[in-house]
C-alpha cells in the first residue's frame, strides 16, 4: 500500500497556476528527490501535503487518510514531519524546548492534569524529557540542550530542525532544501546523515534540492518540476539525460 | 546544584500566616493593608493578563472586561441571590469563594468567546477585537438598569481579606506556571515564535489558545471578584481601557513572558502609584499647584509615559522572558543537565 498518494494536484495562487497536474505514488520506504528551477512549485507541494494550503484541486491519501481540508497539526500528528527552507526554529526557546514542542501529541495528557500537575502529567512529561535527550543524543546536540536555539551554529541548527521533525514520530519526512549554505565537507555529512536516518527511523522521504550531487547521490527516484508540471521522472540517471530536463535547467540552446 | 525549591514553601507559609496576624493585631495600618490587598489583586491580573500578552504573544486589551464580568457576577451573587443569614464565618469561608468562582468561570465564558477570533486574527487586529469587547461589557453593564447601571452596584460586604487575596494569588501563579511548563504552555510559547511552523510541529494552536484564553479570564475574573468585594462598590467606569494600561504596564515593567517578572511588577507599579498619590497631594498643598483641580489626573499621564518610555528602553522589561529558579520546576530548569550526567555515569560503569 502506497504510504503517500497524490492525484491530479493543481493549485492556483489567484490566476498564477503553481502546481498542474501533480501525480505521486509513493511506497514506504523509498526516497524521492523533487527538483526544478526556483519558482518550480516545489515548496508547493509540501505545503499542499502538510495543509498549509488547500488545493485547488486533486487529492492526497496517506495511509487511507485523506488529508484535504485537514488542519495543519492533525496530519502531522498523523505521520508526517517536515523542515523548511529557511531555518525555522523558534529562536528564543531552547533547543531542548524546540524538540519537546514537537512532542504535543505524543504526550497524553488533559489540561487539567497539566493544571494540577497530576502525577499523569509527572509521568508523561519525564518519558518526553528522555526521548527527547535520547533523540538529540544521536544528533550529537544533547550538550547543547539548554542553549537558546538561535545561538547555535548553521549546520546545528539545520539538524536541530530535523530533530524537531524527527520528534513527532513521522513514516514520511519532508526534507525542504536540506544541504542549502552548506560547504562541501558539510554536504557529505548529510548524505551519510540521510540514508542513516532512513534506516534507522523507518523512513520515507521526499527531497527537495538544488544540490545535484545530494540529489542524485541518495535518490532512488526523482521528478523533475518546471512551472508546476512534471516535466520528467526517472533514476538519477535518465534524469541527468533527459532533454527536456537540461532544457528547463540550462536553456535551449546549449542543448541544441 | 543549588535546589533550593523547598525553600518556597516556609517562605510563604510565613506569609500566609501573617496575612492572618497584620490584620487580627493591626502590625501595619488599615491604609497600608488595603494597598497590600491592591498589591495582591494587581498580581492576579498581572499574571494572567502575562499568559496571553508575554507567553503567547498576543496582545490583548480586554483584561479589564473579565474583570468586570467577575465583578459584576460575584458581587450580584453575595449581594441578591446568597443567604444573609450564615453568619459572618460561613459567609467567607463558603459563600464568598463561590462566588469568587463563579465570578471566575463568568469571565472564563467570556474568555472562550473571545478565543474565536483569535483563530484567524493576531497583532494589532486581535488587539482591536479585545478592546472592543471591552467596550461592549462596559456600554452592556450601562444599559441594564436593573444592575445600576452608569450609576453602579453596590451593597457588598468587605469580604476579601488579605489571606483571600495571597490564596487567590498564589492559586493563580502556581496554575499558570503549571500551564507554561507543560505542552500547552511550550505551545503557547511556540506560537509566539513562529505561529505556521507552530501547527507545523503538531501543536494543536487552536486548543492552546482557548486554554489560554480561558485560564487567563478565569483568573481576571477572580481578581475582579475580589476587587468588588474590597471596594464595595463598582460602576462600569471603572473597568474602562485605562484599568488595561495599568495592566499592561505591570506586566511589561515586570517583564514580559515571566511569573516573577508579574508579581514584581505588580507590586512596584501598585505601590508607585500610590507614593504618586502621596507626593501629588502634598504638592497640592503649595501655592501654584492647588490651582490644578484634580491631581489624580496625572496618573494618566505617568503611566502611558511610563509605558512609552519601557517600549523604547526595556522592551522585555525587568525580569524580560527570564525566570526566578524558584519558580521553575526541577524537571525543565535541571532536567537536561541530570539526563546527562546520568548518562555518563551509566557510561563510565558499562564494560564498552
Amino acid at each position: 500500500m502506497p504510504i503517500l498518494q497524490i492525484k491530479s494536484l493543481t493549485h492556483y495562487f489567484g490566476g498564477l497556476r503553481a502546481i498542474y497536474d501533480f501525480n505521486l505514488d509513493l511506497v514506504p520506504g523509498e526516497l524521492i528527490g523533487v527538483i526544478g528551477p526556483n519558482g518550480a512549485g516545489k515548496t508547493t507541494i509540501f505545503n499542499l501535503i502538510t495543509g498549509v494550503y488547500r488545493p485547488t484541486k486533486g487529492s492526497i491519501i496517506s495511509d487511507s487518510m485523506d488529508l484535504v481540508g485537514k488542519e495543519s497539526n492533525w496530519i502531522i500528528a498523523h505521520g508526517i514531519a517536515r523542515t523548511f527552507q529557511n531555518i525555522r526554529l523558534f529562536k528564543e526557546l531552547s533547543v531542548l524546548d524546540n524538540v519537546r514542542i514537537a512532542c504535543y501529541s505524543q504526550l497524553h495528557y488533559s489540561s487539567l492534569d497539566a493544571l494540577l500537575c497530576s502525577s499523569r502529567f509527572q509521568r508523561e512529561e519525564e518519558r518526553i524529557l528522555d526521548e527527547t535527550m535520547n533523540l538529540l543524543l544521536l544528533f550529537g546536540l544533547d550538550c547543547l540542550a539548554e542553549e537558546k536555539s538561535k545561538n547555535l551554529p548553521y549546520g546545528s541548527q539545520k539538524r536541530l530542525e530535523i530533530v524537531r521533525a524527527l520528534a513527532t514520530h513521522p513514516k514520511l519526512l519532508l526534507l525542504d532544501e536540506p544541504a542549502a549554505g552548506m560547504n562541501p565537507s558539510e554536504i557529505s555529512q548529510l548524505m551519510e546523515l540521510i540514508q542513516w536516518m532512513r534506516r534507522k527511523f523507518d523512513l520515507t522521504i521526499i527531497l527537495i534540492e538544488h544540490q545535484m550531487r545530494v540529489v542524485m547521490g541518495v535518490c532512488e527516484r526523482i521528478k523533475v518540476l518546471d512551472f508546476g508540471e512534471t516535466i520528467a521522472e526517472g533514476t538519477p540517471w535518465e534524469i541527468q539525460h533527459n532533454p527536456r530536463v537540461l532544457e528547463a535547467y540550462l536553456g535551449e540552446e546549449v542543448v541544441e | 546544584m543549588g535546589n533550593r525549591q523547598w525553600l518556597l514553601f516556609p517562605i510563604l507559609l510565613v506569609l500566609f500566616a501573617l496575612t492572618f496576624l497584620i490584620p487580627h493585631y493591626g502590625l501595619l495600618n488599615d491604609y497600608i493593608q488595603l494597598i497590600l490587598i491592591y498589591v495582591g489583586i494587581n498580581i492576579i491580573m498581572a499574571v494572567s493578563l502575562n499568559l496571553i500578552n508575554g507567553y503567547m504573544g498576543e496582545f490583548s486589551l480586554g483584561h479589564a472586561g473579565f474583570m468586570l464580568i467577575g465583578a459584576y457576577v460575584s458581587s450580584i451573587l453575595t449581594v441578591w441571590v446568597f443567604p444573609h443569614t450564615w453568619g459572618p464565618t460561613m459567609t467567607s469561608l463558603v459563600l464568598f469563594p463561590i462566588a469568587v468562582i463563579a465570578g471566575g468561570l463568568a469571565a472564563a465564558l467570556a474568555g472562550l468567546i473571545v478565543a474565536f477570533p483569535s483563530f484567524k486574527t493576531r497583532g494589532d487586529y486581535l488587539a482591536l477585537v479585545t478592546l472592543a469587547f471591552n467596550m461592549i461589557c462596559v456600554s452592556v453593564v450601562q444599559n441594564i438598569e436593573a444592575i445600576g447601571g452608569g450609576r453602579g452596584f453596590m451593597g457588598m460586604d468587605k469580604l476579601t481579606t488579605m489571606s483571600w487575596v495571597f490564596l487567590w494569588a498564589l492559586i493563580a501563579a502556581w496554575a499558570i506556571r503549571n500551564f507554561i511548563y507543560s505542552k500547552f504552555g511550550r505551545g503557547a510559547l511556540s506560537i509566539r515564535e513562529d505561529e505556521t511552523v507552530s501547527d507545523l510541529v503538531s501543536v494543536n494552536t487552536k486548543t492552546v489558545k482557548i486554554l489560554a484564553f480561558v485560564i487567563s479570564a478565569f483568573f481576571a475574573g477572580v481578581g475582579g471578584a475580589l476587587f468588588a468585594h474590597v471596594l464595595q462598590f463598582i460602576t462600569p467606569k471603572t473597568f474602562v481601557i485605562q484599568k488595561n494600561i495599568d495592566f499592561l504596564v505591570m506586566v511589561y515593567m515586570g517583564g514580559i513572558g515571566s511569573i516573577g517578572g508579574s508579581i514584581l511588577g505588580a507590586a512596584t507599579y501598585t505601590i508607585l502609584l500610590e507614593l504618586l498619590r502621596e507626593a501629588l497631594q502634598l504638592l497640592g498643598t503649595i501655592p501654584p499647584f492647588t490651582l490644578i483641580p484634580s491631581l489624580e489626573i496625572w496618573r494618566w499621564v505617568v503611566a502611558p509615559l511610563l509605558l512609552i518610555l519601557l517600549m523604547i528602553f526595556q522592551p522585555k522589561g525587568i525580569m524580560g522572558l527570564r525566570e526566578f529558579g524558584l519558580f521553575v520546576p526541577n524537571r525543565d530548569r535541571f532536567g537536561a543537565r541530570l539526563w546527562l550526567k546520568k548518562r555518563k555515569s551509566t557510561n563510565a560503569n558499562s564494560p564498552d
